[in-house]
Parts: C-alpha cells; sequence; structure tokens
C-alpha cells in the first residue's frame, strides 16, 4: 500500500477586493451585513487556485521530490499533507507516522537553553518525552553543541542554530518525512549532512517528501519527482527527466505592472507606472534569467508635471531583503535635464551580472533633485530569478547552493605543488 | 517557585500512549479531506497531544520567570498593589463597607478571581496571533494554545493566591469550612475563562480589531462584577442585572468558600449555564474556525 495517495486535491483561496486591507475589521463585516438585501455593491472576489486537481502515490520507502518555482503551489500541498491547513476539496490518505519539517526549529525560543529547546521544539513536532529522552544524546552529538547545550540559543552562532533544531527533526523516526526548502538556509557544510542524514532516512524504509529550488540536491535524493506548476501538475516521473522539463521552461513575470496596493511612497510628481525585464540586444521580454546573462531594465514611468534633473534608479534585493546591488543614471554619468508631464521610459543595461543563482527583488525610484525627495520608490515590485541553465549546471553544481552568498567572483586556486586533480587526503 | 522541567530524564513508563501500535499494522492512517459546517472534537487527537499542552504552559512559564528577575514579584506584586489603591479609593474615599471583613481582604479574595479570568481572556484572545509562526508550521490541535495560556495563568493565580493565604494568617481570619469546595469554584472559573477565550481567540484571527475591544470590555466587565462592592450593596433592580454576568458567580463563589455566609445559589447557577453554553459553543466554534485560521492569520 502506498505510503501517500493524493486524490483530486484543490485548494482554492478568496481575494478579496483590492480596497480591501488584509485583515477584515468589525465594522467591515458588520458594513457588510447591512447592505446584504439592499443592492450591494458586487463585491470583487477572485478566487485563487492554488492547487488543482493533483493526483499522485508516492510508495512507502520513496524519497519523492516536488519541484516547482515560488507560486507553483508546492508549499500549500505540504501544509495540506501536513494537516495545518485543509484541502477545499479532494483527499489524501497518509500510511504512518508524519513529521512535517516546513522549517527549521518551529517553536525555539532564544531565551531558552539548547537542552530546553529540543525538548520544546521536539515536542511540537510530535515526539513523545521519552522520545527525545532516547535519542537525546544523538542529537546534541549531532549538532556537535555539547558544550552549550545549557546556555541560551540566543547565544548560539546561526550554524549552531540550525544543526540543533535540524538535529531534533532528524531524529523523530517518523514513518513519512516532509521537508520543505529547509536546506536552502545553513552553510554549504550543513546541507551537505542533513542531506546525508535524509538520505539515511530514505534508505530505512521511511518515506520523503522534499521539496527544495536546489536541483543537484532533489536529483541526488529522490528518484521520482512532479513538476508543479499554477497549483497543477504538468510533468511526473523519474527525477532527471523532470527536472530538464523545469528548467526549460523558465516561467515569471517579464514586467511588473503597478497596481493600487503596491507598497509606495514619494510625491507623486513622477509614478513608475511599468517596469519591464528585457533582453540585451532586442525588445524581447525575459521571464527570468540565466548566470551572467546580459539584461535590460526598463522603468516607465508618468510625470505630472516638468521634473528638472531627476533621478531614476533600481536595486536587486535578496530574498531576506538585503540590497546586492543598485544602479542610479547619475551615478553613471547620465544626466537626464528634465522630463516633461506625460509618459516615458528610461533603460538601463546590465553587462554579465555577477549575481549568484537565486530569488531576487526589484526595487525601483524616481528621485526629484529639486526638493531631494522621492516621487515615486516601490520597494518590492517583483521577482527576478537567476537559475543556471542546464549547459551550465555540468560544471557549476556548486552554484546552486543557497547560503553560498550573493555575489559572483571569477576564482582560480593555485599551487606549484599540486597539480590539476589532485585530491588531498584528510 | 519551580516550574515543571520536562528535561528531567525519569524513563517513560508513564507513557501508554508511546507503546499503543500493534503489530498488525503498526501504521495509523490520516485522511485529509475537506469538512465541512460544524464538526465535533476529537478529543483522541486531544490525548495524543497531551504532553504539547503541558510544554506550551511550561515555555510560557519558564519564558516568563527567566526573563524577569521581577516575574515572581510581578505576579504577586500586582494584585498587591491594585488591592491597595482600591482599598484607598473604593473604601477610604467612597467609603463601600464590606462589612465585618476587613476590605483589602475583601477586594483581594475579588481581584484574584477577576485578574484570573480577564489575563486569562486576554491571554488566550491573543495567544493564536501570537503564535503564528507554530500554526504556520506544525499540525496540532489549536486549542492548546489558548488552553495553554489559562493554564499558564492558572499557575499565576495560584501563586498571587500566597498573598491572600498570607493576609489572612496576618489578620488571624479562619477560612471557613466551604474551603472544599474553592477547588470546584476555581474549575468553573478555568472552564469558563477557556469557554470565553476560545470565543475571543478565533474571532481575533479573523477580526484583529477584537483585541482593541478586549481590555475595554474588560474594565467595564469588573466594575460590573461585585468586586470592589459587596452584591448586598447594589439595589434590588440591579442584582437580577448583574446574574446575567457570568463573573458574579465566580467571584461571589470564591469569596463563600472562603468566608462562609450565604450561598450565592441563583449566581452560581447562572455561572455555571453561562460555562457550559460558552464552554460548549467556544469548542465548537473555534474548530469550526480552526480549518481556515492558517489561510488569515
Amino acid at each position: 500500500m502506498p505510503a501517500i495517495e493524493v486524490q483530486n486535491l484543490s485548494k482554492s483561496y478568496r481575494l478579496a477586493s483590492a480596497q480591501r486591507s488584509q485583515y477584515v475589521t468589525v465594522r467591515d463585516s458588520l458594513g457588510d451585513l447591512f447592505k446584504r438585501g439592499k443592492n450591494r455593491e458586487p463585491q470583487e472576489e477572485t478566487t485563487l487556485w492554488a492547487l488543482r486537481d493533483v493526483s499522485f502515490e508516492v510508495k512507502q520507502g520513496e524519497a519523492f521530490g516536488i519541484i516547482g518555482r515560488n507560486g507553483a503551489g508546492k508549499s500549500t500541498l505540504l501544509k495540506i499533507l501536513s494537516r495545518i491547513t485543509e484541502p477545499t476539496s479532494g483527499s489524501a490518505r497518509i500510511r504512518g507516522r508524519i513529521a512535517s519539517l516546513l522549517e527549521v526549529g518551529t517553536g525555539f525560543h532564544p531565551e531558552l537553553t539548547g537542552r530546553e529547546n529540543v525538548f520544546l521544539n521536539g515536542t511540537i513536532l510530535g515526539m513523545k518525552r521519552a522520545e527525545i529522552n532516547r535519542h537525546f544524546s544523538e542529537i546534541v552529538a549531532f549538532a556537535e553543541v555539547e558544550k552549550f547545550i545549557d546556555t541560551p540559543v540566543k547565544r548560539y552562532s546561526s550554524g549552531m542554530y540550525m544543526r540543533l533544531a535540524f538535529g531534533v527533526a532528524a531524529h523523530m523516526s517518523p514513518d513519512i518525512m516532509i521537508v520543505d526548502e529547509v536546506l536552502a538556509v545553513g552553510d554549504y557544510e550543513f546541507q551537505r549532512r542533513c542531506l546525508g542524514k535524509m538520505n539515511e532516512v530514505a534508505h530505512n524504509g521511511r518515506t520523503v517528501l522534499f521539496v527544495s529550488h536546489n536541483m543537484t540536491a532533489i536529483e541526488e535524493l529522490c528518484p521520482q519527482s512532479i513538476l508543479l506548476k499554477g497549483g497543477k501538475i504538468i510533468c511526473a516521473g523519474s527525477t532527471p527527466h523532470v527536472i530538464a522539463n523545469y528548467m526549460s521552461a523558465p516561467e515569471g513575470l517579464s514586467a511588473w505592472t503597478i497596481g493600487a496596493q503596491t507598497e509606495r511612497e514619494g510625491t507623486g510628481n513622477a509614478l513608475i507606472t511599468r517596469v519591464e525585464l528585457l533582453a540585451a540586444e532586442a525588445d524581447d521580454p525575459l521571464l527570468g534569467l540565466n548566470f551572467r546573462q546580459s539584461f535590460r531594465v526598463r522603468i516607465h514611468f508618468h510625470a505630472k508635471k516638468r521634473l528638472p534633473d531627476p533621478r531614476f534608479g533600481f536595486a536587486f534585493l535578496s530574498d531576506r531583503g538585503e540590497r546586492v546591488f543598485q544602479t542610479e543614471t547619475t551615478e553613471v554619468r547620465f544626466q537626464i535635464p528634465a522630463v516633461e508631464p506625460g509618459d516615458g521610459w528610461f533603460d538601463c543595461l546590465v553587462t554579465a551580472p555577477n549575481l549568484l543563482p537565486g530569488v531576487f527583488f526589484l526595487e525601483a525610484w524616481i528621485v526629484e533633485r529639486v526638493n531631494v525627495a522621492f516621487a515615486d520608490h516601490i520597494f518590492r515590485l517583483g521577482r527576478v530569478e537567476i537559475s543556471v541553465d542546464p549547459a551550465q549546471a555540468e560544471q557549476m553544481t556548486y552554484l546552486v547552493y543557497p547560503g553560498r552568498g550573493r555575489v559572483f567572483m571569477d576564482c582560480r586556486w593555485s599551487n606549484p605543488l599540486y597539480v590539476k586533480g589532485a585530491t588531498l587526503a584528510g | 517557585m519551580t516550574s515543571p522541567d520536562p528535561t528531567r530524564i525519569d524513563g517513560g513508563a508513564d507513557l501508554p500512549g508511546d507503546v499503543a501500535v500493534s503489530d498488525a499494522d503498526p501504521r495509523p492512517v490520516v485522511d485529509i479531506v475537506a469538512t465541512k459546517g460544524w464538526s465535533g472534537v476529537n478529543f483522541s487527537d486531544l490525548w495524543a497531544f497531551r504532553e504539547l499542552l503541558y510544554i506550551l504552559v511550561w515555555r510560557d512559564l519558564k519564558v516568563r520567570y527567566r526573563q524577569t528577575l521581577l516575574g515572581v514579584v510581578w505576579v504577586m506584586g500586582q494584585p498587591l498593589m491594585t488591592m491597595l489603591i482600591f482599598t484607598l479609593v473604593f473604601n477610604r474615599i467612597a467609603r463601600i463597607d464590606s462589612g465585618e471583613l476587613p476590605y483589602p481582604i475583601f477586594v483581594l479574595s475579588g481581584l484574584l478571581p477577576w485578574g484570573f479570568f480577564a489575563t486569562g481572556v486576554q491571554g488566550a484572545a491573543n495567544s493564536l496571533v501570537g503564535n503564528a509562526n507554530l500554526i504556520t508550521k506544525v499540525y496540532f490541535p489549536r486549542v492548546l494554545i489558548p488552553a495553554s495560556s489559562v493554564v499558564a495563568g492558572l499557575i499565576d493565580f495560584l501563586v498571587a493566591g500566597l498573598i491572600l493565604v498570607g493576609m489572612l494568617a496576618w489578620n488571624r481570619i479562619t477560612p471557613s469550612p466551604m474551603l472544599f469546595f474553592l477547588p470546584v469554584v476555581v474549575l468553573l472559573a478555568v472552564v469558563l475563562t477557556l469557554g470565553t477565550g476560545l470565543w475571543l481567540a478565533a474571532l481575533n484571527v479573523k477580526y484583529r480589531d477584537v483585541r482593541i475591544m478586549i481590555p475595554f470590555i474588560l474594565q467595564i466587565g469588573m466594575f460590573a462584577t461585585p468586586v470592589v462592592y459587596p452584591a448586598s450593596l447594589l439595589p434590588e433592580s440591579l442584582r437580577t442585572v448583574v446574574l446575567f454576568n457570568p463573573m458574579t458567580g465566580i467571584v461571589e463563589g470564591f469569596r463563600w468558600c472562603l468566608f462562609g455566609g450565604e450561598l450565592p445559589m441563583l449566581a452560581l447557577l447562572s455561572t455555571l449555564i453561562f460555562t457550559v453554553v460558552l464552554f460548549i459553543g467556544g469548542l465548537l466554534f473555534f474548530r469550526r474556525m480552526e480549518r481556515t485560521f492558517v489561510d488569515v492569520i
């Protein structure tokens, strides 16, 4: 009997109209109640299908990969299988004790010691106290924090913290383990240990369901995978086949139109109306970027009045919100004497960017030179994913490990004593 | 006080749930389907997660008492200071008479159960939003979250109760033999607090302004409850009105257990009805809302 049977699983979210904020207030609901019956203004509600008619089976003892871009429905699927949220329709049957690791260190409290957090986190993950006692020394050994086990975890380095947190989860011996992208944090060494541990789990006859952006890791661990896109399975089968499918169909947005809810600030004397990601040579929209691929960013704007000497700029942010690089018109000696009222655009060509593969976010702005204020400043415009194309993937698998930093440097190591291909013992 | 310590190693023979699997098919089967409308409470699930309740309470207490050296002082000092101020304002200035009982003891014996209710309700109401990081990442019966904040509040209540014990001893007041009923009243208070807390916790996830209303309603509620005045001082017409406040029975019952006197029969009966209705309704409502917590929190 399969460990996981998923049949026509669907999940929809209702998106309220744009005017309404994220949280409903009692007043809103009372207002709706009052309007009901009378000619209520048509409710602008759209249904978003995060998951639609997804069916698959995972055999017992199989490691199974789930691949897809952000928003493809991976997390929703895992949340349903972990019973965190309910499906809208369809069903899933799970045979065996399940442990879901959607985050490393869920419930860890900084004020509590390592020892206390092991018990707290273990219990939250569903372990019994006796079970935690039994594995306690193994967990501590795995995490290599013996000396600090009675120190509050707020004093731990992030590496120690991650190791301890993963250690708890790795020792809970469930029948089915659901792992979501937890390896995206932590350094290379940490990731290797975790992958090793998961391999061990998978080879012990346990079932592993694994989501990652790290194709190398998925390929190493999971023989079978599915590819999700827009909440549907678009490809299923052997992992190399599914990965090839995933890589060949980059998906994303090539242009970001600025809507009413966009978080922005500024005087509003000129507004950014649209930002496009274009190929370097022609006006072809790009859905995503390959590693070191040149591109152009085109900022469309609408000026309400004449702006003398404005500055246009944009920045790439990491998924953690750090600014990875920024550029402004004046920095590159591109002077704009003035923009006249009306619509217009500016292009910026970026050649062979030294950014490592990963997810970045765009920020864009217009500065008024006269009063040195933002005419418009949009904090999170859209997402740009830099991936490794299959041709590059061969030599550069190491590039796709997150936690390596954000920037690529062309580095060459040498020492005349060691010849190419020599391996170092130990 | 010593907080319970789950890190103590004690074998595990007391954990029957751990060995409840048979050899035939050791794998439990979980079916995940969409549920509609109202559904019952899954007691076996609650039982399976009982250790989590314990550890959540332990976490709350541990963090509270560790972070602030003043933890215990705070838990005891707050009712103590309130007692002093209320004695000054309501007894010395407003001349509210508490009969034979010294006013400070009278008001403290009302403040303690009221304080438990107020902090319990407020804690439970905010608990889901405050533990959003857990709720969005792990499955467990969500009811444990508000329940743990009520239980943690109960422990604070017991600690604060030591002041009352001390004051009774100091004033050489012997509690009435009705003291044996105290656990019943406290249990009633716990269930009432949890019942109210469940409603508010579930509502607070959806309507974030609930948390703003709660302190205001609680403030009014305290004066609508015979905390600073004895119910006997109320005019006849209002005495029926306070019966519709379930905390009247708790506060009156609490005092009756300690100091004897006339059994507040009607008030307790009203409390019992309110408690049962609020608790069962709260559980069901919470279950119904539970399904969408993750999607809106």
